[in-house]
């Protein structure tokens, strides 16, 4: 079957509230006819419940109890839908100004980023924070929504003001693929299909967009990088010198008989074979899960990773990264936490930060030390042991963190390395 | 186009063998949460090859309610013989001699909720820490906020305002004494999804997926099997019908639908032309429109 030839796209969607986030994921579930007769049933009833004329295609996308009745979105959600092109994950996060870690957590593993803005008030603040966030969390490919086109007459100049607002500050920022794309969510213009309201308009809708947008060098497959996730002995019949490494390729092509090192040890060998979920292979590629053999009888264990000795990452204890804090608890000072980079997870310590990112400017606060929920601050860390770092703008896998109080157990922040 | 990309399936398989290792990794002692089902059989194949060629380390815990198709039984006891696995059995039969919990009354009586004292019971009394389940995100709207990784408390609670965020791959199961975790591996996969995964790397499954003749009710919008279970009203007909289950659960809740899939090529097909969710056929769900969310809180599945 052909489909099964097809990518797997992950987005995410920002927009502040009431923007039209929620209808426009219910109206592309809608047209795609991905929503289920039963789903449209029970929304149907609240709709009227509710008091709304019509079909409330917000109410598809509203997750748990609290929500419904607070009638908002308070964390990230995943919807899913396929069409004949690909099949697509939409991690839905709300706007509202305190859920920076809501976004952050959404983008964290999205190729693309849809932001809505709203065509009656142009760029806010509220559009400037989403799009940092998404350029610091390196989404390869942004979309502009620029929705309820309806309510400014479909008129051209709207869009090319909010274009030319956005082009302005996001020069500041490093994104690459930046499109817009004047919709209207509620009646459907330029979502699944073409608008006839708007001729002036020569790009492809959003649906088409998301579906022939390029994703395959998305991924890094220049750096080869292996971290071990856990070691095969299987110690039975046929097997009994066998002894595996277990993980998934964060990026980079390994070959049998490509020259490695392991790390931190900096013992090398040859890779003898690579098991794949479908058995033995010459080759594997970024974001494959495998079982790799070597030539030789090497120490490498959990936390460990396997590099071609001609490209290696730094192994390095001190590390810069972009911090965002996520917890409601507010950071101590010299305190000590959990690190976990890639398999790997060590002790780890701020010991300085360097400064905070005002969200509101964009701006540099230099003499703020605290790290309260949603900062987003440029941190020193000192760990007890070398991680095998890179950058995050060149590797999305091996450059990124997160920090666990270990008092509670807590997830408390995620970095990224600078 | 390179060559260097996966295709969907691919990267769901890779996502799921990836979110298994962790598990083996993080925990103590993990289990698969076993139904018999479609999901929890994709799961377990999913296990095997990410250990190949060592062999599964995960135990399979079956909550048995009792109330089950035999076809699901024999299904688990062939598996389990094929993987050379150790089976853990919480019977629900048990809990209710025990007095742990007491069975429902009335004619939509079912043993659906008291399965959460047991699967909690099985888990403590076992010293697991971590259930591997094969709940996915799109079965059920209180389940698209669900983690990979997700924490219950020392009662076998899920909080979901409470969750830990999940950013990249990187999975906290950091826990205290007496707290666990389900891992979901197959979070992001659909009901779509499994059924290709199935066709394209032929995995067994029961036979009461496919199409057969079978004695039947029409009761809450769908075809209710008879069984011994069953308490069949005066006015309710039993018919022979030819049925296909888009999910197994209890044998007194599990509706059928009409079908002539009697293929998983048929099947495929159905299901992308279906309308109405997997879960439409279940009456556990229909109780509320909160009814998953409100167990989910307890600690089921
Ligand atoms: N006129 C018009 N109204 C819209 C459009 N998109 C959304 N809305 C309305 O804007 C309001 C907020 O939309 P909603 O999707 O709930 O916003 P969210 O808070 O971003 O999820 C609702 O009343 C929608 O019906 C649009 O394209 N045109």
């Amino acid at each position: 079957m052909s489909i099964n030839n097809n990518q797997l796209l992950r987005f995410t969607t920002a927009g502040s509230v009431d923007d039209g986030k929620s209808t426009l994921i219910g109206r592309l579930l809608y047209d795609s006819k991905s929503i289920f007769e039963d789903q449209l049933e029970a929304i149907t009833d609240t709709s009227k419940k509710k008091g709304h004329d019509g079909v409330d295609l917000a109410l598809f996308t509203d997750g748990l109890r609290d929500e419904r009745e607070q009638g908002i979105t308070i964390d990230v959600a995943y919807r899913y839908f396929t069409t004949p092109k690909r099949k697509f994950i939409i991690a839905d996060t709300p706007g509202h100004i305190q859920y920076t870690r809501n976004m952050v957590t959404g983008a964290s593993t999205a190729n693309a980023a849809i932001i809505l803005v709203d065509a009656r008030h142009g760029v806010i603040e509220q559009t400037k924070r989403h799009a940092f966030i998404a350029s610091l969390l390196q989404i390869p490919h942004i979309i502009v929504c620029i929705n309820k086109m309806d309510l400014v007459d479909f008129k051209e100049e709207a869009y090319d003001t909010i274009l030319r607002q956005f082009e302005e500050f996001s020069s500041k920022l490093l994104i690459t693929d930046v499109r817009f794309i004047p919709i209207s969510a509620l009646l459907g213009d330029n979502v699944v299909n073409r608008s006839e309201n708007m001729p002036w308009y020569q790009g492809a809708p959003l649906l088409h967009t998301l579906e022939t947008m390029h994703i395959s060098s998305d991924l890094n497959k220049v750096d080869a990088r292996f971290p071990v996730q856990t070691v095969l002995r299987p110690q039975r019949e046929g097997f009994i010198d066998y002894r595996g490494y277990a993980g998934r390729i964060s990026s980079g092509i390994f070959r049998i008989g490509d020259e490695i090192t392991a790390m931190p040890s900096g013992f090398t060998s040859k890779i003898k074979s690579i098991q794949g979920p479908t058995g033995e292979l010459p080759e594997a590629f970024a974001s494959m899960s495998v079982a790799m053999t070597l030539e030789d009888d090497i120490d490498v264990g959990r936390g460990d990773m396997i590099v071609r000795s001609n490209n290696k990452p730094d192994a390095s204890q001190d590390i810069e990264v972009m911090l965002c804090w996520l917890h409601n608890e507010s950071a101590k000072p010299r305190a000590k936490y959990a690190i976990r980079h890639t398999s790997n997870e060590q002790t780890a310590m701020i010991k300085e930060i360097i400064y905070k990112i005002d969200i509101n400017t964009l701006g540099r606060k230099m003499d703020d030390s605290s790290l309260n929920m949603n900062d987003i601050s440029k941190v020193r860390i000192r760990t007890t042991k070398p991680l095998m770092v890179d950058s995050y703008r060149e590797n999305r896998i091996t450059g990124s963190i997160i920090l666990i109080d270990e008092n509670t157990n807590e997830t408390v922040a995620a970095g990224m390395v600078v | 186009m390179s060559k260097y990309y996966l295709n969907y399936l691919d990267e769901l398989e890779s996502e799921a063998i990836y979110v298994m290792r962790e598990v083996w990794a993080q925990f103590q002692n993990p289990v698969i949460l076993f139904s018999g089902g479609k999901d929890s059989i994709v799961v377990t194949h999913l296990a095997k090859k990410a250990f190949h060629p060592s062999k599964i380390p995960f135990a399979l815990m079956h909550v048995d309610t009792g109330h089950n198709f035999p076809e699901t039984i024999k299904f688990r006891d062939d598996l389990i013989k094929e993987l050379d696995a150790r089976l853990i059995i919480g019977s629900v039969q048990e809990s209710i001699d025990t007095g742990r919990v007491a069975e429902e009354k009335g004619k939509n009586a079912t043993r659906n909720a008291l399965q959460i004292t047991t699967l909690l019971d099985a888990i403590e009394s076992n010293k697991v820490d971590c259930a591997i389940g094969g709940g996915r995100r799109d079965e059920e709207k209180a389940r698209a906020k669900e983690r990979f990784f997700s924490h219950r408390d020392d009662f076998g609670q899920w909080d979901p305002k409470n969750q830990r965020p999940e950013l990249w791959n990187l999975f906290n199961g950091k826990h205290f004494e007496g707290e666990h975790f389900r891992a979901f591996p197959i979070s992001n996969w659909t009901e779509m999804d499994v059924w290709n995964y199935i066709a394209r790397e032929e995995i067994a499954i029961p036979s009461l997926y496919l199409a057969h003749e079978r004695e039947v009710i029409w009761r809450n919008d769908s075809w209710i099997p008879k069984s011994e279970f069953l308490v069949i009203e005066d006015d309710e007909k039993v018919e022979t019908k030819k049925i296909r289950f888009r999910t197994l659960g209890d044998i007194t809740i599990t509706g059928g639908i009409e079908s002539d899939a009697d293929t998983i090529e048929k099947i495929v097909l159905e299901v992308s032309a279906m309308r109405k969710t997997e879960r439409g056929n279940r009456s556990d769900d229909k109780r509320s429109e909160t009814a998953m969310e409100d167990r989910k809180k307890q600690g089921y599945f």
